[in-house]
């Protein structure tokens, strides 16, 4: 399988990827700004996702929600997503559409800040707050992603803080911040541009050359503080968090090699071997045999600067304390590092990131997402198509290997949920 | 800098929904097969009729437990080298039941499609319901339940169904069953509720991707033609709703900085002859971000993050209801934004325009909705279960297109009743309780979220 991929430089800078396909008459649209909740000045938690949502509420010749309104009205799917590292805008369209997505793009990268009111500010920083208290506070469990890039990061480091953000800081938020994040980062230097579907390449480009070419190339970026981080904690990182919750869970993190390096895709098995689907060797033994959990998955955050998270995420089953719960994640973690890989466990994870790969690239959004990714991380979204051989050169010893390195007590972080004492409501 | 004009649409392509070949095995399994050889993948899905209206009362939750436990081990296999043997393909096995129908799907690379129909076709015919992995799912479904208590989200779900079905009706208890239900289950009641439904009439075997007929036959006809077990019976549905007009429901969640709220009342079945009319009237009132609703609730109030309405389609009549989640101080305000929104759309007759927005996207997004062979598969599978006509998916865009505002207006008032609304509102009620009583919609009454 090879996913066709041609990239071209605009004069200012815009990294643009196409990606033909025939197949179906539908074309999506995806780009990436590099910025994201790192890129955040002290005292402005959350602002990059607050800024994502201003994003829909038009531009120069947009109104407000038109953006929204007009893909929906041409047939198409549309979002956009905020991470520590990236901000991804994408349609998915009737291919008879495709330059009305590029159209509505271009509009909102070169003329944004025309739009922008006090009063929308107000109504999207509400909006913001309430998908705060939806998805984290009001959730059981809900803290925990802003609760481990805080126990595992350095305090100075760009991933320690909320990428939701705390209330006072969105409300802190005003319009000359708008203004100025806008001028840093949302330029098409910072940007790339990706088309994946039925399309035909010189008309795209024209359109693209068209909507995008007069838009200026942005000034020097705020650069990051260094983000490189030693190889392991150093430490056994704990934190215990009392919540409205009725079972204990854990959230047992490594420091793991960026995301792309060598070493990444000898971690992301590892991953795999430990956790992921029911012939993992953690759900075998948790949730299977000794029955202490209830669920339990292993996964790698797949951060691309300084370093990187693997995560186990089990939750225990009625009865069992959050002691024997841990205890009984991290000896299996011990007897990976002790016994080291099997061969037939590596093959089990290889099938598996093999059909789930094959999976994603069936869909052309997700087509393009990857390929706007590595051409953001790596400036080369030719990468989609080594990602597959790069999995299989890892083998049981790398595997193995990879373990005794990274999973030992000097690299772990234990964030424990476990039930309110006076709150949690008996069974 | 110079701005280009705001383009128009292009021509517009051919699309065609994947042609669907059937036929039958030798012993009454539905084969349906979708050939879509673009990417190196096949997704297989068995779906029989067996889904959770067919559990006896008191024992809610069979069906569903059934279902998941047919992935546990078979006679040959034991459940832990069945999911190894499964993954060693490149896929997980998943089953569930749903209302109408369990399923079983798994995607896997051309080359592992016999070894994949011959573990499917072992789960589905030869499981072995030992009683320890039959426990062990139980108290997870039990552990489910208990997370319920503090997860908002779902307990609002469920006990809008509570209160808005009779309490004879299945609809009335969560698809997956109750505390007390779930507790009386155990490997021989599994083995009685697969013994009643399970069997090749009652089976169809959905085969997409890259994947012909000839090959999907053959291979079903060596590991599920053999398979020989009596014909089920359908299903009694009973769909009916408790006889109380419009009323309030608040469930206690102590210093939830949010109320999750539902509105609504019963919807119609699936087959329905007003089916398109409908989902276009919902679009507008709250099935499209730029909805009514959506609107109104997120984008001119900042009430909440994000607001919806849905018909809920079963072969029964599910529910019509609207979801939000809005700070605590303006529950009472949301929820009557919400039922002026439910009013005006059967008093308004929608402007061409606005029709043309519900219309024009749900035509569009069709051929976005089916670019994988997992969602051709579901989409198969649905047509089977609620047995849409074979050219339903070629007619489907012109039947969005055809809906007028007339039709919109019709099925607006048809099919909303704003006198029969059920509220429920799962929040801090010591401090919403007040607001809602000042509503004046209903009699307003305070429950306490354990059970």
């Amino acid at each position: 399988m090879q996913i066709p991929v041609a990239t071209h430089r605009l004069p200012n800078g815009l990294t643009v990827v196409l990606s033909e396909d025939h197949s179906a008459p539908i074309v999506a649209v995806n780009l990436w700004y590099h910025v994201g909740s790192a890129n955040e000045r002290e005292g402005r938690t959350g602002f990059a996702h607050l800024f994502e949502h201003m994003l829909f509420q038009g531009s120069a010749h947009v109104g407000s929600n038109e953006h929204f309104e007009l893909i929906q009205r041409a047939g198409g799917t549309l979002n956009g997503s905020t991470w520590l590292e990236r901000t991804n805008y994408f349609e998915t369209v009737p291919s008879n559409q495709l330059a009305m997505a590029l159209w509505l793009e271009a509009d909102r990268m070169g003329a944004l800040l025309p739009a922008m009111t006090q009063e929308k500010l107000d109504t999207q920083r509400d909006v913001v707050k309430n998908e705060r208290r939806w998805s984290v506070d009001n959730q059981p469990y809900g803290t925990w992603w802003e609760r481990l890039p805080a126990l595992t990061f350095p305090p100075e480091h760009p991933f320690h803080h909320s990428l939701i953000g705390s209330m006072d800081h969105l409300s802190a938020a005003s319009l000359e911040d708008i203004a100025e994040f806008f001028r840093a980062y949302y330029t098409p230097d910072n940007a790339v541009l990706t088309i994946a579907g039925d399309f035909d390449e010189p008309a795209a480009l024209a359109l693209v050359r068209e909507y995008f070419g007069a838009i200026p190339r942005g000034a020097a970026r705020p650069p990051l503080p260094p983000m490189d981080l030693p190889e392991r904690f150093g430490t056994w990182h704990r934190a215990t968090v009392e919540d409205d919750v009725m079972l204990p869970r854990l959230f047992l993190a490594f420091r793991a090699p960026v995301f792309g390096s060598a070493l990444h895709y000898a971690g992301s098995v590892a991953a795999a071997v430990l956790g992921m689907r029911k012939g993992s060797r953690l759900y075998q033994q948790l949730v299977r045999e000794a029955e202490v959990a209830s669920d339990v998955t292993a996964f790698t955050y797949d951060l691309s600067k300084g370093a990187d998270l693997l995560v186990v995420d089990a939750t225990a089953r009625p009865g069992v304390t959050p002691e024997a719960l841990e205890a009984a994640v991290v000896a299996e973690i011990d007897r990976l590092c002790h016994e080291g890989a099997h061969e037939d466990e590596v093959a089990r994870a290889l099938a598996l990131i093999e059909t789930d790969f094959i999976s994603t690239m069936q869909s052309a959004g997700d087509r393009a997402d990857k390929l706007s990714m590595f051409a953001t991380y790596f400036g080369d979204a030719q990468l989609v198509n080594t990602q597959l051989d790069r999995y299989r050169e890892v083998t049981a010893d790398a595997v193995t290997e990879f373990a005794r390195a990274r999973f030992g007590a000097d690299n772990r972080a234990s964030l424990m949920f476990i039930p309110r004492r006076s709150g949690a409501e008996g069974a | 800098m110079t701005f280009s004009p705001r383009p128009g649409a292009g021509p517009s392509r051919d699309y065609r929904f994947p042609a669907v070949e059937r036929a039958t095995l030798s012993n009454g399994v539905t084969l349906a097969v979708a050939r879509q050889p673009r990417l190196p993948l096949v997704t297989l899905l068995a779906l029989v009729d067996a889904g959770a209206t067919s559990d006896a009362a008191g024992l809610e939750g069979a069906a569903s437990l059934t279902a998941r436990a047919l992935t546990e081990g078979t006679r040959r296999i034991e459940g832990g080298a069945l999911a190894l043997e499964v993954e060693r393909l490149g896929s997980g096995l998943d089953a569930s039941a749903d209302w109408d129908d369990a399923l079983v799907h798994l995607s896997v690379t051309p080359e592992r499609l016999p070894r994949a129909f011959a573990l499917l076709g072992e789960v589905l015919t030869e499981p072995a319901f030992r009683a320890r992995d039959v426990d062990r799912l139980r108290e997870e479904r039990l552990a489910d339940l208990l997370q319920q208590q503090v997860e908002p989200r779902s307990l609002a779900d469920d006990k809008f169904s509570f209160h808005l079905f009779a309490p004879g009706s299945r609809y009335g208890q969560p698809a997956d069953g109750n505390s007390d239900s779930v507790a009386t289950l155990d490997a021989s009641r599994v083995r009685a509720a697969y013994a009643a439904r399970y069997a090749p009439t009652t089976t169809t075997i959905v085969a997409v991707g890259d994947v012909t007929l000839a090959r999907a036959r053959e291979l079903a006809e060596a590991t599920i033609g053999n398979w020989r077990a009596p014909a089920a019976p359908a299903v009694a549905l009973d769909d009916s709703t408790r006889p109380e007009g419009r009323r309030v429901c608040v469930i206690t969640k102590s210093d939830a900085p949010q109320s999750e709220l539902r509105v609504g009342h019963a919807g119609v079945p699936r087959l329905h002859p007003d089916y398109f009319p409908i989902v276009v009237m919902n679009a507008l009132l709250g099935g499209l971000f730029s909805s009514r609703i959506n609107l109104n609730l997120r984008e001119r109030n900042a009430f909440t993050y994000g607001a919806r309405s849905a018909f809920e389609w079963r072969r029964g009549a599910g529910p019509f209801v609207v979801s939000t989640a809005v700070k605590t101080d303006v529950t009472a305000a949301a929820t009557r934004e919400i039922l002026a929104e439910i009013e005006r759309m059967r008093e308004d007759t929608v402007a061409q325009d606005e029709l043309e927005l519900a219309t024009a996207y749900l035509d569009g997004v069709f051929p976005i909705r089916y670019e994988t062979t997992q969602s051709v598969a579901q989409a198969i599978a649905i047509a089977k279960t609620f047995g849409l006509p074979d050219d339903y998916f070629t007619k489907y865009r012109a039947a969005v297109r055809a809906v007028s505002a007339e039709d919109v207006r019709r099925a607006a008032r048809t099919y909303l009743h704003p006198e029969r609304l059920l509220v429920i509102a799962v929040g801090d009620a010591e401090a919403i309780r007040g607001p809602l009583e000042a509503l004046d919609i209903g009699p307003v009454h305070v429950e306490t979220s354990t059970t």
